[in-house]
């Protein structure tokens, strides 16, 4: 189960997602990019993670490592009403812009070697990492989803809601990573 | 007068040494007869390359965004070859041309299928009434441009329905040539495997247009009628009681038939005809009488409801196991097609009292019928006499049974069910709460489930799924009562007349289209919310095939059906049900009559200009929200070449590209003003020309935009900003980030927003611009002296 794509039918190719088993990984990744980006499709505002949402928990993260975000779809309103800067681009207009080697950023500082994607439907976030990882080679990119995501260039499996909400709070620093 | 391929010669009289012959008339292959002396333009039957110049202007500007579905090509035996991230195949091709060549490919199915289907319609007709059948598709009310595609394309106007099969000689060779592009070591560009997309998509358009003028004009629909009539939608709304016959598909002469069959055996009240999908829409459109069950989504849920008691398919989105699955309630199947020949025996040439016989006894599931009368009278009399022997017997198991049946489930922990389903959607929570004994959680999937049953192939228990979520839900599914409005055809000129203006200044917001197929992500209220927003909001909605039926199964908060609020004219705040897939020209057709009729642009072989036209000043837009088939493809890409984009649902991400505009490329938005000749900046309009949204909210805040255009006027702009603005704000909870891009003067500035934009403008180092007249084409700068001339 550990590395198959969540959509039974959405087989990938030859180069498959690296699985993230530890969240020291995507912390490690972080550090080590020059220029990270995070983008928040809509479903993330629809997670329920108890006393807080997966909103809340992408803020901290952008917090923790200084990530500009883009929201996506009606994201932007979530971080709009938590007051929370943020830029905003469709989920197909900031996935054009990343193939795009010449693309200026958000800040005028050029091209991201990083990307975090959460909260895209599925589908739709598979379809746009597979767009990324034919046509923008030097770009990493990376799923939050809690969902194996074979076009990412690194993945979380398929786990579970408690599982996930632990490596979420590790990648924030709320807790310590078990060796 | 002679069409070019074709001749004819008529004397008065004839005089030789042997004879002398009066008024002797001598055709030599087909003709159309024209009565039409407009001059032609450059580019009429434009093959392959003809518009490829126009095309790669387009997509200069709207670049492909490449989404592969897989990261293989495995169309020839050197492959499967992997093209991941720039790796060539073993004939030399990437993984950009290989995803342009898919596209190509699926639009050529959909032109096919369309022209297939226009040719096979024409032939009956032609059989049935003759070659001189006239085309009329609204000639009392004005609509004097009845084939406004075909005479763009093709450049002639057709007069009979022998007339048709000239143009469909021309789609045809096309659509053939094109999927000769495809074979392996041909087009190996991918901006030229997109201007040949663009190619299919405008020929289909020809294909579906002359089917519906060919069924329009010899089986009396309604023509260019505003006020066609509500016909009844939903399974509630079928008289169960009665012997049913099940109608599905596009291609109308069987269902014709049936209906003929029971008004000459004066059996119209006392059996029910009920349809999905399109082939339902123009059965409505023969007789009022005739029902929708609904999109092609509610298949399965109908057939195995068992309220069927002969099913009748035709051609395309059909269930191909439809078979199979009407074994299980034992209702038997006639297939009319020979595209769609499901397995079953040929029973053209026999007598009809065998074939009926052989259905009524369960000697044969089913039956292959060439002819549609034929089909007609078995399917008439099939019913009758097996309905009371069936007692619509179902499949869809009663609330005790989908207890048992739930209590079954191992709630797996990688749920196989879920992971099947296209939409994701809770199916092990829900299996979980019936174990319990509530059935709410199935019962909720029953809007958004699009009965694809995949849910069924992947369940580790066998568990008929789909079975339970309708079981659960059969009180609401009874009560599904609606109206539609039956298909009106075309647009009359009259109407183009009173909107060309308004729309072409933008003091009509836009034109949103919502066509297409039911694979939505969240049901199909959400075309119907749609709609509902951008009438209210005075826009003109259009609509056709199962999102016409969409719109149909919703009501608004006060309960009231939006094709009763909302009246079929075309005009600001209506919503014009055109009426089958066939029918969507009627859309593109009105654009192109406001560049010839409100704008008086030469029609005739006139592509280039008339898109470019429509480009620059008609503020229309797509919306296929739940798009499935090869066809929507063709139809969506025949819009992207008159230049008009389209937005599609998430799933349409599956199309494997997008064509986006970068707004934050300056570069790119520049047009010739065609007064002068200078270049001159007009802001992102319209910014994409094939687009998936993630939601419907985004679908609409981006449609809003996506109808602005170079060529509006202040107050036309300030209309359209101020919606924009109003729904990004309701959306997004703020203002758009990029307003100072659509501001050419201070005067676009909507009044109640002016001081809050100005700051905007100010923060963003805007400058005032003028409003050029707006073209793409060097040519159509005017010359010196026609300006002394004007
Ligand atoms: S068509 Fe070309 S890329 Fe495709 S399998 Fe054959 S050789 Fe490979
Ligand atoms: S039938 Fe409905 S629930 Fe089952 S997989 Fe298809 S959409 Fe999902
Ligand atoms: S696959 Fe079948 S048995 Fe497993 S959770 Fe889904 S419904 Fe239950």
């Amino acid at each position: 189960m550990s590395n198959e794509p969540w959509q039974i039918g959405e087989i990938a190719g030859p180069k498959k997602a690296l699985i993230i088993t530890k969240p020291s990984v995507v912390v490690g990744m972080v550090k080590k990019a020059k220029r990270t980006l995070m983008v928040v499709g809509h479903q993330t505002a629809e997670i329920d993670l108890g006393e807080e949402n997966a909103i809340d928990y992408m803020i901290k993260i952008a917090d923790r490592f200084k990530i500009p975000i883009v929201a996506t779809a009606n994201a932007v309103s979530e971080f709009v009403e938590r007051n929370y800067p943020i830029s905003w681009m469709s989920a197909m207009d900031i996935g054009n812009r990343l193939q795009d080697p010449e693309w200026e950023g958000l800040d005028g500082k050029g091209q991201y070697d990083l990307v975090l994607f959460i909260g895209i439907p599925y589908y739709m976030e598979w379809t746009i990492l597979s767009g990324l990882k034919h046509t923008a080679p030097n770009l990493k990119t990376i799923s939050l989803d809690r969902y194996y995501h074979p076009h990412a260039s690194w993945s979380f499996s398929n786990i579970k809601i408690d599982e996930w909400v632990t490596y979420l709070k590790t990648i924030i620093g709320q807790i310590e990573e078990k060796a | 007068m002679t069409s070019r391929k074709n001749v004819k010669f008529k004397f008065d009289k004839l005089k030789s040494e042997t004879a002398e012959i009066d008024g002797l008339e001598v055709s030599i292959g087909k003709l159309i007869r024209e009565k039409w002396d407009e001059p032609y333009g450059p580019t009429p039957s434009p093959s392959l390359a003809t518009l490829r110049e126009w095309d790669l202007k387009l997509l200069k500007r709207y670049k492909p965004f490449y989404l592969p579905y897989c990261d293989v090509c495995c169309l020839c035996t050197m492959g499967k070859c992997d093209l991941t991230a720039g790796k060539r195949g073993a004939c030399g091709l990437d993984i950009c041309a290989q995803q342009s060549r898919i596209v190509l490919i699926a639009c050529c199915m959909g032109a096919a299928t369309h022209i297939g289907h226009a040719r096979h319609l024409v032939e009956h007709l032609i059989e049935k009434y003759g070659r001189d059948s006239p085309i009329d598709v609204g000639r009392s009310v004005g609509v004097d441009i009845e084939a406004p595609v075909t005479r763009l394309v093709y450049g002639e106007k057709p007069e009979t329905l022998g007339d048709l099969e000239e143009v469909l000689d021309y789609v045809e060779k096309q659509v053939t040539q094109l999927l000769a592009s495809t074979h392996t070591g041909q087009e190996g560009d991918n901006l030229d495997f997109e201007s040949k997309v663009f190619h299919a998509g405008m020929i289909d358009q020809v294909g579906m247009e002359i089917a519906d003028l060919a069924q329009i004009s010899v089986y009396g629909f309604p023509k260019a009628d505003p006020e066609a009539p509500l016909v009844e939608l939903g399974i509630g709304v079928i008289d169960t009681t009665k012997p049913t016959i099940l109608v599905i598909g596009h291609n109308v002469p069987p269902s014709v038939e049936i209906i003929n069959y029971m008004e000459e055996s004066g059996l119209s009240d006392s059996i029910e005809v009920a349809g999905i999908c399109c082939t339902s829409i123009d059965a409505t459109r023969y007789n009022p009488k005739a029902k929708i069950v609904g999109p092609i989504s509610w298949q399965l849920r109908f057939i195995r409801s068992g309220m069927a008691d002969v099913i009748v398919v035709d051609e395309q989105c059909i269930r191909t196991d439809v078979a199979i699955e009407a074994q299980k309630t034992m209702t038997p199947v006639i297939a009319t097609a020979e595209k769609n020949c499901l397995g079953l025996p040929n029973r053209t040439n026999d007598p009809v009292d065998e074939i009926v016989k052989d259905l009524v006894e369960g000697k044969a599931h089913g039956a292959l019928i060439f002819d549609p009368d034929k089909v007609g009278e078995v399917a008439v009399r099939t019913a009758t006499l097996l309905a009371p022997k069936r007692k619509k017997f179902k499949v869809i198991p009663e609330i005790s049974e989908i207890l048992e049946g739930a209590s079954k489930c191992a709630q797996c922990r990688f749920a196989p069910c879920m992971r099947a389903c296209p939409n994701n959607l809770p199916i092990r929570e829900a299996m979980e709460q019936a174990a319990k004994g509530d059935l709410e959680g199935l019962s909720n999937l029953y809007e958004v489930c699009i009965g694809c049953v995949r849910c069924e192939s992947a369940c580790t228990n066998d568990l008929p799924i789909h079975n339970y979520i309708v079981g659960a839900s059969i009180k609401k599914m009874m009560e599904e009562k609606y109206k539609i409005r039956s298909g009106r055809g075309p647009i009359q000129d009259v109407e183009i007349r009173k909107v060309g203006g308004p729309i072409v200044l933008g003091e009509i917001p836009g034109v949103i289209a919502l066509v297409g197929c039911a694979n939505y992500p969240k049901g199909g209220n959400e075309v119907a919310e749609i709609a509902e927003e951008f009438a209210k909001r005075r826009f003109i909605v259009t609509t056709s095939g199962c999102s016409a039926m969409s719109i149909g199964m919703y009501r608004d908060e006060d309960g009231r059906n939006l094709y009763e609020v909302y009246p079929g004219e075309f005009d600001a705040g209506g919503i014009v049900n055109v009426g089958s897939c066939v029918a969507n020209p009627h859309i593109a057709g009105a654009a192109i009559k406001i560049a010839s009729i409100f704008a008086r642009r030469k029609l005739r072989g006139n592509y280039e200009e008339i898109a470019d036209y429509i480009h620059n000043r008609v503020g229309a837009v797509g919306i296929a929200w739940g798009a499935i088939t090869q066809k929507a493809a063709s139809i969506a890409s025949g819009f992207w070449r008159l230049g008009i984009p389209v937005i599609v649902g998430p799933h349409g991400s599956k199309y494997r590209r997008m064509l986006l505009g970068r707004k934050d490329r300056k570069e790119d938005w520049y047009v010739y003003d065609a007064r002068t000749g200078e270049k001159v900046f007009v802001g992102p309009c319209p910014e994409h020309l094939f687009y998936t949204a993630e939601t419907k909210e985004e679908a609409m805040v981006m449609a809003a935009k996506l109808c602005m255009r170079p060529n509006d006027t202040a107050r036309g702009r300030m209309i359209k900003l101020a919606h924009y603005i109003d729904l990004h704000k309701r959306f997004y909870k703020v203002m758009p980030d990029d307003i100072h891009l659509f501001v050419r003067t201070e005067t676009d500035l909507p009044i109640t927003m002016k001081e809050e934009i100005k700051k905007i403008l100010a923060e963003k180092g805007w400058k005032e611009n003028i409003i050029p007249d707006p073209t793409l084409l060097p040519r159509m700068v005017h010359t010196k002296e026609e300006k002394s001339d004007e």
